[in-house]
């Protein structure tokens, strides 16, 4: 698992079709190390990241996928209101109508809370210690699964 | 449904103002030249009267946190304000991180406030390209303001520049040896020049210093028409001096509208297109042509010239069969 030569097929895959994901720190929640390592490590594998910065609402996160339109939402959660937060953000996806775009969940989230979250929307969790080499294999596989439905 | 009928839904729903259809259009965009031309062939019979004010400065200038102020100010005034950021790729991992957005992310649900962020990539000409292109269509879609923000390195941003109506260079105190810092390229392009930060101490004398190479001409000259360029002071962190940086733009429109600039600004721009398009599809083109023909030997009457042409030539013939 993780070696440089898996990365290097990765990123591969990833020239030429221009991954575009949105980075979101979502709720009153400053603690963004860990949003910036992920937005760092997407980035050197090729992607085109877009960092909202912290504290945002839903409702500017959703906005912002909107006029970026992008591939893909990461959203750090830190603050343990991920569930009323997330429940949030994917009924906007859905009102706006671009709940097509899979959103995944990092953060200090409670293992049993994860059955929860899946069932709202959320696509993937990563959880504390997760290898930044599965963050990136999971977004290159999200979003060709998305444009193999959409397109 | 052809290419074309789908480009006309997107572009149809985007002028209902639809900011998700818009948000597509400007992939499209920047993904495909030929559709790309198809939507300014759409839109190309009409212009919005947009003002393009084009902010420039070298990274950690605050351009960004100005550009919000701009928003603020503009917002109140009722006008529809667009925002292209620019920002660089990585030319090892091709990758991008796009940051500019997070100093304006006050302004993300506003329904009259577009901001798009916007990679360098690394073909040449593309980004300007897709640039200037994305200037036309929010023109279109009657978008009041379009501010466009850039580093301010190299020719894409300096054409990009070019084709703005205002265009606003950005500083800050403490560059260490005052003008010299400020010399290269940008410096000298630019209508109005902003000293942000200026809530810094050492900002009088850096003040002081682009006050006198002002005078000398040594920043922008003036204008053969009558514009002066001039020099303003602001703390954008603080909201400082933005009342007067959006009157100064406001006057340097008004100069631009009563001296036929406004509509040569226009023409300039639709000219740019057409050679930054070119370039585009012939760059891109090169570059896979270079590829697949292999290894070049350069012998004693295939010259390094002769080569050359003989690959421009082979480029064109690929061009012309597509």
């Amino acid at each position: 698992m993780g070696g440089a030569a898996d990365i290097l097929e990765l990123i591969k895959e990833i020239r030429g079709r221009r991954i575009k994901v949105l980075v979101a720190k979502l709720g009153l929640d400053g603690h963004d190390r860990g949003a910036k390592v992920v937005a760092r490590a997407l980035k050197d594998a090729g992607m085109e990241v877009i960092y909202t910065g912290i504290r945002q609402s839903p409702e500017q996160v959703v906005e912002t996928a909107i006029q970026e339109d992008v591939d893909i939402i990461g959203v750090s959660i830190l603050s343990g209101a991920h569930i009323p937060l997330m429940e949030r953000l994917i009924s906007l996806l859905r009102e706006k109508g671009i709940d097509d775009i899979p959103v995944f969940l990092g953060g200090t989230i409670p293992l049993p809370d994860i059955p929860k979250l899946e069932e709202i929307g959320v696509d993937k969790v990563f959880l504390p210690g997760t290898p930044l080499y599965d963050i990136i294999k999971y977004t290159v596989e999200a979003v060709k699964k998305k444009r193999s439905r959409g397109n | 449904m052809s290419e074309r009928d789908s480009i006309k839904e997107v572009l149809g729903k985007a002028t209902k103002g639809d900011k998700a259809a818009l948000g597509r259009l400007l992939t499209i965009i920047e993904t495909s030249p030929k559709k790309a031309s198809m939507v300014v062939s759409e839109i190309l019979h009409e212009e919005g009267g947009a003002h393009v004010i084009g902010i420039t400065g070298i990274p950690g200038s605050g351009k960004s946190t100005l550009i919000s102020r701009l928003i603020s100010h503009y917002k109140d005034k009722g006008l529809k304000i667009a925002v292209i950021a620019i920002d660089p790729t990585s030319p090892l991992s091709q990758g991008a991180l796009l940051g500019d957005r997070i100093r304006m992310q006050e302004h993300a649900t506003s329904p009259n406030v577009f901001i798009r962020s916007v990679p360098t990539r690394g073909v040449k000409g593309g980004l300007s390209f897709s640039g200037v292109t994305m200037i036309e269509v929010f023109d279109k879609l009657g978008y009041d303001k379009i501010i466009v923000e850039s580093i301010g390195v190299g020719q894409t941003d300096i054409d990009i520049m070019n084709v703005a109506h205002t265009i606003v260079v950005v500083t800050t105190p403490g560059l260490g040896d005052d003008i010299q810092a400020l010399k290269a390229g940008i410096m000298e392009i630019g209508d109005i020049y902003v000293l942000n930060k200026s809530d810094k101490p050492e900002a009088n004398k850096t003040y002081a210093y682009l006050d006198f190479a002002l005078d000398l001409g040594e920043l922008g000259g003036v204008d053969k028409r009558g514009w002066q360029p001039r020099l303003l002071k602001t703390s954008a962190i603080m909201g400082e001096g933005i009342r007067e940086l959006a009157d100064t733009i406001e006057e340097h429109l008004d100069y631009i509208r009563s001296s036929n600039k406004y509509t040569e600004k226009i023409q300039t721009r639709r000219m740019l297109m057409v050679k930054l398009l070119a370039e585009k599809i012939f760059l891109e083109k090169l570059e896979e042509t270079a590829e697949n023909s292999g290894e070049v030997r350069l012998e004693k009457d295939n010259n390094l010239y002769q080569a050359s042409i003989n690959l421009i030539k082979k480029v064109s013939r690929e061009l012309e069969r597509e």
